[in-house]
């Protein structure tokens, strides 16, 4: 009996698993990478993911199905150990392996890189000076970690500092993110906003977020005993109900806004009488 | 039994032995939590549960040998200054808390802090004086409860008191002290982190180090039953 033609053969089978999985993966997994649709940098990284995974889908099937097609028609015959023939100077197998790699390499760079510093990617355009602003009226709100709390100040509304954070829909949000004491991460998983909270840094972040819902902020650095607990609910509320909220809170917070130092981007708070 | 396989249950044995006592070590310290304190339940007319606590710049040998310079809080049972930060408390009560103050300021890092929130009335008597915020730098630590939304400044005894209170357990009788009241809600079951604000961990990193990282001093668990 003749020996099939397998590299025809495992080619055919890697295109139609191939033409199966992507569907899926783009339609059924995709949404369910997280971290949703609550804001456009959230839809941004969701399809951010969903590419990664469409691009990496083919070359996961190559190597899983290679290894099982060669489980079951390259199986060593029983009764003795047989050495196959080497296989040297093969420069198309080569050529091809090299060309193919080096190809998806660069596909996934060159996206990486334009979607890291645009407005709605991974990176949200974030930093100390961020590569990319969107355009139009911004809100800004400034996230100050400290150990192990985060508080939020308005300085568009008197510089009012809230324990949590509420949020009108539909509104770019400047998020000026720093720390008063050690490294923090600002976490708004649901928004898909991560930054950095360092002291004495401006970290920027924007995130326009698209639908009344609840969202989780957490702390993402460990930043000592009681990292854990810097755990907090915010809430995308709609505009007018944001505007009451902040009129509250102006008045529930008016005697600590009064023991508060003027709005700056960062803080080098005193006391440090009893700090190392 | 060749010797090759006895090599290997040998090192089995030892490496089986040496992970048992590292899960051990582990399972102690994991589990070692400061005593916990119930809080009396308060005379009827009242309601409620009482709380009295006191806070002090040094805790002293007798109460805690390993670090007897350490800031820490101290709670009252049964006549005793405790040394344990982990209170128990009823679920959907009102909280009666009294606190001493024996320690000098220090001050809050973030002022915001310096209001008194989530307390009934959003105020705290201080001294017998209602109040419902301090002076920032006269903060010496703050009891907190985040995540009951309750914060409470409390201010430090003058640095030229004639009388600070040297090592715990600190008597009103004897020592200058603050003495701060307030009451507040708590809900529904569960367990709830306490901590200090005021970076009050003299001689550490921004003073959040030593007693401010160290369960049993600066911070602990509101155990809500």
């Amino acid at each position: 009996m003749s020996e099939p033609n397998h590299a025809r053969r495992f080619t055919l089978l890697w295109l139609l698993a191939t033409v199966i999985a992507l569907p899926i993966v783009i339609w059924v997994i995709g949404p369910l990478i997280g971290p949703g649709n609550g804001s456009d940098q959230a839809s941004g990284q969701g399809t951010d993911a969903t590419v990664l995974a469409v691009i990496a889908t083919p070359v996961i099937l190559l190597v899983m199905l290679y290894l099982l097609y060669s489980v079951i028609f390259f199986r060593q015959p029983s009764g003795g150990a047989l050495e196959g023939p080497a296989v040297r100077g093969d420069s198309k197998v080569q050529t091809t392996w090299i060309v193919i790699t080096s190809v998806l390499v660069l596909i996934v760079a060159v996206y990486g890189t334009v979607r890291l510093e645009s407005a709605n990617g991974a990176g949200s355009g974030s930093g100390a000076t961020p590569l990319s602003v969107p355009s139009g009226p911004k809100l800004p709100v400034q996230v100050i970690a400290q150990q192990w709390y985060f508080t939020y100040r308005f300085p568009t509304y008197g510089g009012v500092e809230t324990p949590h954070l509420v949020l009108p829909v539909n509104t770019q949000i400047e998020l000026n993110v720093t720390s008063l004491d050690v490294i923090h991460s600002f976490w708004a998983y649901q928004l898909g906003v991560k930054a950095d909270a360092n002291p004495q840094v401006n970290n920027v972040a924007f995130v326009k977020p698209t639908k009344v819902m609840r969202f989780e902020v957490r702390c993402s650095e460990l930043c000592g005993i009681w990292h854990g607990s810097m755990f907090d609910y915010g809430h995308v509320v709609s505009v007018p109900a944001f505007k009451q909220w902040i009129a509250r809170a102006q008045v529930t917070y008016a005697a600590a806004k009064a023991a508060l130092p003027p709005y700056s981007k960062t803080y080098a708070p005193e006391p440090t009488r009893r700090g190392g | 039994m060749s010797l090759f396989a006895k090599k290997v249950l040998g090192v089995g044995v030892a490496v089986v032995a040496v992970g048992v006592l590292i899960g051990l070590y582990v399972a102690d310290w994991a589990t070692s939590f400061p005593e916990p304190v119930s809080a009396t339940p308060a005379p009827a007319q009242v309601g409620g549960a009482n709380l009295t606590l006191e806070t002090v710049a040094s805790i002293g040998k007798k109460l805690s040998p390993a670090h007897p310079d350490w800031v820490s809080y101290l709670v009252r049972s049964n006549g005793r200054w405790i040394h344990s930060t982990t209170y128990t408390v009823p679920a959907n009560s009102i909280i009666h808390v009294t606190l001493y103050q024996y320690d000098s300021p220090t001050g809050l890092r973030n002022p915001f802090l310096s209001q008194v929130q989530g307390t009934v009335g959003g105020t705290m008597t201080l001294d017998g004086k209602t109040v419902n915020s301090i002076n920032p730098e006269e903060a010496s630590h703050t009891f907190a409860v985040p995540e009951m939304g309750v914060f409470v400044p409390l201010p430090g005894v003058s640095e030229e008191a004639k009388n600070p209170c040297e090592e715990a357990p600190c008597e009103t009788s004897t020592s200058a002290h603050r003495t701060i009241t307030f009451s507040f809600r708590t809900g529904k079951k569960g367990r709830y982190r306490w901590q200090c604000f005021v970076p009050c961990g003299a001689g550490y990193y921004f003073g959040n180090g030593g007693p401010m990282q160290t369960l049993g001093y600066m911070g602990g668990f509101i155990d809500v039953t």
